[in-house]
């Protein structure tokens, strides 16, 4: 039996830190906030980049530990019209310097620094991105550059990710390391209970019998306050006396079970109410979902070695637990169902003890596992981590990271193995697949028309429709370069669309380009804000391994006032 | 038909001698040039001379209201009112931008309006502590548009109400379209209304069902979960030994009063699991809260109202187009923008009665908490009337207590067949009429009994 001590008051009472944070501490608890706290994030900006500013205003007011703004120019009077992290005096000043000081106002717990010094130079440093856990881009960027940070981020397994924000339109990509496995993906509990009705085990089926041997006796009020997991059990042992000890296996024979055995018990008390609604989602069997068997064959589980991470043991023992016997480890979670309170206790820990064992078995695995790879004491897998894995197993996510796709100005687009499922998505009227190419043509247009600024006569980056003297040139150009990127979707996926569907697609694609350049390259805030919250959410995700990720590419459509998500 | 703001006369031109609007460089490239969605007449003059002439209501300055109050602000809008009673609190820091430790205890609404007046020069905004029943009708046909961010369905139903309750067809501007953002934890939504020709609040009430209260037997006598016991000491407790001092659940001798009985009842039952965060969490009410989740919901609800002000793109909410923007971003992200059909039966917004099945063997006792519950009516404290006579009122306390002892009686005893009765809640300007109607022969009320709720919004 579980006890609990009461603690004195006062060190019940929260800290200064738990009252500041109480409304986060809720979704993510301390472990998440621990993450957090641990970040140093590299926002590296070459334009205003206010969806990147806000991304850090969101990061910063739930305490990231520190962040670093790499960007050279200095605040001109557009800046004070977008970005809300500057003010009239900041004019002539350094914008790394000045947002800096003004989004640290915002947490005096949070470390922010400012780095002036080109992208150019900066990039070619030694060990430059090593004291960083995430990297933040936003466009415009001269790709070769990009291509250089997308290089370190993959060898580092840093977290890159690449944005951009134009008028109405917005788009990040996240590159992940390719095995990026959440253990606490915080399903939705009415989910994720896993009660083994079908395959109860001694302690459970005892109870069960104790509960309902005298149920024809029973006072009325006794009988309304069985457990419904009982009555589940005790009806499913009158159903195996009649279907020759099998179980309820079909939709069909899952209703008669509710209707002709659980309902006839009693028509109306809470409890038998309770039992009928879960009949079709309680009688189940705990096999693993397909995302879950994918980590169990994958070959990071198969060939363990004496490094590897302790997501892979843990993956490695729980499929032989699983192989064994037939199911996976009991979560022992109970949800709550109309009892008597002394009983539901006891029904908890009848779970609990269950889920303990299955745990102690993974456990003893592990350490087998350890032992066998001759895996150091000093990486000997914690316990606890085990535990969380066995509580969420059927929930548990892994993201496969791909490298971030980058535009460069003598090569063709190309989507390799997702060609076909990029045609599928051009044929996919909800798909926002479309203005994820007008952005690869804007990528394009940067590339083909920017002159670095560090040779002589360079311009530095050209964005489409800067200048009102090239805005129905441009237009065309981008309309041209999106057009010739569909085409080379098709011809890599070997494939055709026919018209009308053909023209309507490329249409579509006009209208985006045409709101691209329309745009100059500048950000509505509201677009800026919007998408600054997107992306630091999804930083949140990825930095505290909890919740599912992006995976790998998010648009957002601001005139429609919808999203997308596209894997690339 | 699609709805257009009319341009507004006597705004400054961007023509000629029109101010500086350098700042505003990246704002006018979208709104001097005609876009991919624009109409073909698309007038580049008319948008920035309707968004200065453009008076935005803001109601709320918490989570919402801060990210809203920027946005306006960076939008290019000049005049902006904001309503908040509220007072700043320690755990509102993590999210609510515009305040800092030192403000802890002041007016949001003021220190909200104050800071982004100062960060963004040019920007007017007025603003109001108090409650927003407390301002009239006059108030409020003053704007041009009116953004809520707030935590509460009633405040959100009652300014629903008085919007619809506004619209005079004889006068296009009495027409306020309503934008209304709502967040829970890493979900929310934004929605545009235009009061009585798309979906209001009403019509989308039971998108919002209140959750299901425990009983009240379970916390009194057989409690399972650690909140049932925390919900014993808060509901049954707390009156039973502290009953003259009124809980309040900002005060940590309180809470920690609650939290001590609540673990001793729980050690009692062998439960486990309370603790002071869930304490406060349960007592309060508290709805985890993030930045980055109002601020993609405050910024999708300005998008919309600058799409509406200056036409320079298609927005949410035209009749027979999409009106609503769910979001989730808890498993990657996910919208899901639709146009919510507006109800024929609202009782706010509609003109056709509603059907609802009632047995009539009910009590009126039991009726009066069934209309908590129920998704389409929610309300709390109704008061129920018929021409004849008063059946139950929850306020004022003197008729409160003449008309209790109704409570107990059966429905079918109170009225007669065909029999209408009007049924209102002072917290919202809504009149819900129902009507008896045993659809058959008399004496056979025990078959299900049809109620209508006729519609009428009270002036
Ligand atoms: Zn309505």
């Amino acid at each position: 039996m579980e006890t609990t001590t009461i603690e004195p008051p006062l060190q019940a009472l929260p800290t200064a830190k738990e009252k500041r944070y109480d409304r986060q501490l809720r979704l993510w608890g301390a472990p998440g906030q621990r993450a957090l706290e641990e970040t140093h994030l590299l926002l590296i900006n070459s334009s205003p980049g206010v969806a990147a500013v806000e991304t850090l205003k969101n990061l910063v007011l739930p305490g990231v530990g520190q962040f670093s703004i790499l960007d050279p120019a200095v605040v001109e009077e557009a800046d004070l019209g977008v970005n809300f992290f500057l003010e009239d005096e900041s004019l002539g000043k350094f914008r790394a310097e000045e947002t800096v000081k003004y989004l640290m106002e915002l947490n005096p717990d949070v470390q922010g620094h400012a780095i002036k010094e080109p992208l150019e130079t900066f990039i070619t440093k030694d060990k430059v991105f090593t004291p960083y856990t995430l990297i933040l881009v936003a466009a415009p960027i001269d790709p070769t550059i990009l291509a250089t940070i997308r290089k370190h981020a993959e060898a580092l397994h840093i977290p890159l990710f690449y944005l951009h924000c134009v008028g109405y339109h917005s788009h990040f990509s996240i590159q992940l390391p390719p095995a990026f496995p959440i253990v606490d993906t915080h399903p939705d509990p009415t989910a994720t209970t896993d009660l083994r009705v079908l395959k109860p085990w001694p302690a459970l089926q005892e109870f069960a019998r104790e509960q309902t041997h005298a149920m024809d006796k029973m006072s009325g009020h006794d009988k309304a306050h069985i457990p419904y997991i009982c009555l589940l059990l005790h009806y499913l042992e009158q159903w195996r006396n009649d279907h020759n000890g099998t179980v309820p296996d079909s939709y069909k024979q899952k209703q008669e079970f509710r209707d002709s055995y659980v309902r006839k018990g009693s028509p109306d008390e809470e409890n038998f109410d309770e039992a009928c609604a879960a009949v079709l989602k309680s009688l189940i069997s705990p096999t693993a979902p397909s995302a879950l068997r994918d980590i169990f064959n994958a070959p990071e589980a198969m060939e363990l070695t004496a490094t590897s991470p302790p997501f892979w043991f843990i993956a490695n023992a729980i499929s032989q637990f699983y192989t064994k016997h037939g199911g996976l480890p009991l979560p022992g979670a109970v949800p709550d169902m109309k009892a008597q309170s002394a009983d539901y206790i006891r029904l908890q820990n009848i779970y609990k003890t269950k889920a303990r064992e299955d745990c102690a078995e993974v456990v003893a695995t592990v350490r087998e596992l350890e032992k066998s790879t001759g895996r150091g004491s000093k990486l000997a897998i914690i316990e606890k981590e085990v535990e969380n894995f066995c509580k969420g197993a059927a929930h548990i996510h892994l993201v496969r990271g791909r490298p971030l796709q980058i535009v460069l100005p003598d090569l063709p687009v190309t989507f390799g193995d997702r060609a076909k499922a990029m045609v599928f998505e051009l044929t996919n009227p909800e798909s926002l697949i479309g203005e994820y190419i007008a952005f690869l043509a804007w990528d394009e247009f940067v590339a083909t028309h920017t002159t670095s600024s560090s040779v002589k006569g360079g311009k530095g980056l050209r964005v489409p429709g800067n200048n009102d003297a090239e805005f129905e040139a441009d237009k065309e150009k981008m309309v041209g370069i999106a057009h010739k990127i569909v085409d080379g979707i098709l011809n890599e996926a070997g494939e055709r669309i026919e018209d009308p569907e053909y023209t309507e697609i490329k249409d579509g694609i006009e209208k985006i380009c045409v709101e691209l350049v329309r745009a100059g390259g500048g950000e509505l805030h509201n677009i800026a804000s919007l998408t600054g919250g997107l992306i630091a959410q999804e930083v949140i995700k990825v930095i505290t391994k909890q919740y599912v990720p992006v995976d790998n590419t998010c648009l957002f459509d601001g005139v429609a006032s919808r999203s997308y998500v596209l894997r690339v | 038909m699609a709805v257009t703001m009319q341009a507004v006369a006597g705004a400054p031109t961007v023509n000629g001698e029109g101010p500086n609007r350098s700042r505003w460089k990246y704002l006018d490239r979208i709104l001097l040039r005609p876009g991919g969605y624009t109409d073909e007449d698309y007038d580049p003059e008319t948008p920035i001379s309707n968004i200065e002439a453009a008076k935005i209501l803001v109601i709320g300055a918490g989570g919402l209201g801060c990210e809203i109050l920027k946005n306006l602000a960076l939008s290019g809008f000049k005049n902006i009112d904001v309503i908040d009673m509220d007072t700043i609190d320690v755990s509102n820091l993590n999210r609510q931008f515009l305040f800092r430790q030192k403000d802890v205890g002041k007016s949001k609404a003021s220190v909200a309006a104050d800071f982004v007046m100062k960060r963004v020069p040019g920007c007017n905004i007025n603003a109001h502590v108090c409650k927003i029943q407390d301002m009239d009708e006059d108030y409020y046909m003053q704007f041009t548009i009116v953004v809520c961010g707030l935590d509460s369905i009633e405040a959100r139903r009652w300014m629903n109400a008085t919007l619809v309750g506004m619209v005079d067809m004889e006068n296009p501007d009495s027409l306020k379209p309503l934008i209304d953002g709502g967040t829970e934890g890493f979900k929310g939504q934004s929605r545009v209304i235009f009061p009585t020709m798309t979906s209001c609040i009403e019509c989308q009430l039971d998108m919002h069902a209140p959750r299901a209260a425990v009983p009240l037997c379970t916390l009194a006598t057989i409690p399972r979960q650690p909140q049932h016991c925390i919900e014993w000491a808060h509901i049954i407790k707390w009156e039973e030994q502290r009953k003259d001092i009124v809980l309040d659940t900002d005060d940590p001798e309180h809470i920690t009063w609650l939290y001590q009985t609540a673990l001793s009842r729980a050690q009692e039952f062998n439960i486990s699991g309370v603790t002071y965060s869930m304490t406060q969490g349960v007592v309060k009410n508290i709805i985890p809260a993030i930045a980055s989740t109002n601020a993609i919901i405050a910024a999708s609800c300005c998008n919309e109202a600058f799409k509406i002000v200056t036409s320079s793109a298609p927005f949410l909410g035209n009749p027979e187009q999409n009106n609503y923007m769910l979001y989730t971003g808890d498993s990657g992200v996910y919208t899901y923008t639709f146009e919510h059909q507006k109800k024929d039966d609202c009782p706010v917004c509609g003109n056709l009665p509603k059907d609802l099945a009632v047995n009539p063997e009910l009590t009126l006792g039991e009726l009066v908490e069934s209309f908590a519950e129920r998704p389409e009516s929610q309300l709390k404290k109704p008061n129920m009337r018929t021409e004849e006579k008063t059946l139950y009122y929850s306020a004022p306390e003197s008729l409160r207590q003449q008309t209790e002892p109704n409570l107990k009686r059966k429905l079918s005893e109170m009225l007669v067949d065909g029999e209408e009765m009007a049924v209102s809640d002072p917290a919202f300007q809504i009149d819900f009429r129902y009507k008896r109607d045993c659809g058959g022969v008399r004496g056979e009320l025990n078959e299900s009994w049809l109620v209508c709720i006729a519609i009428g919004v009270l002036g």
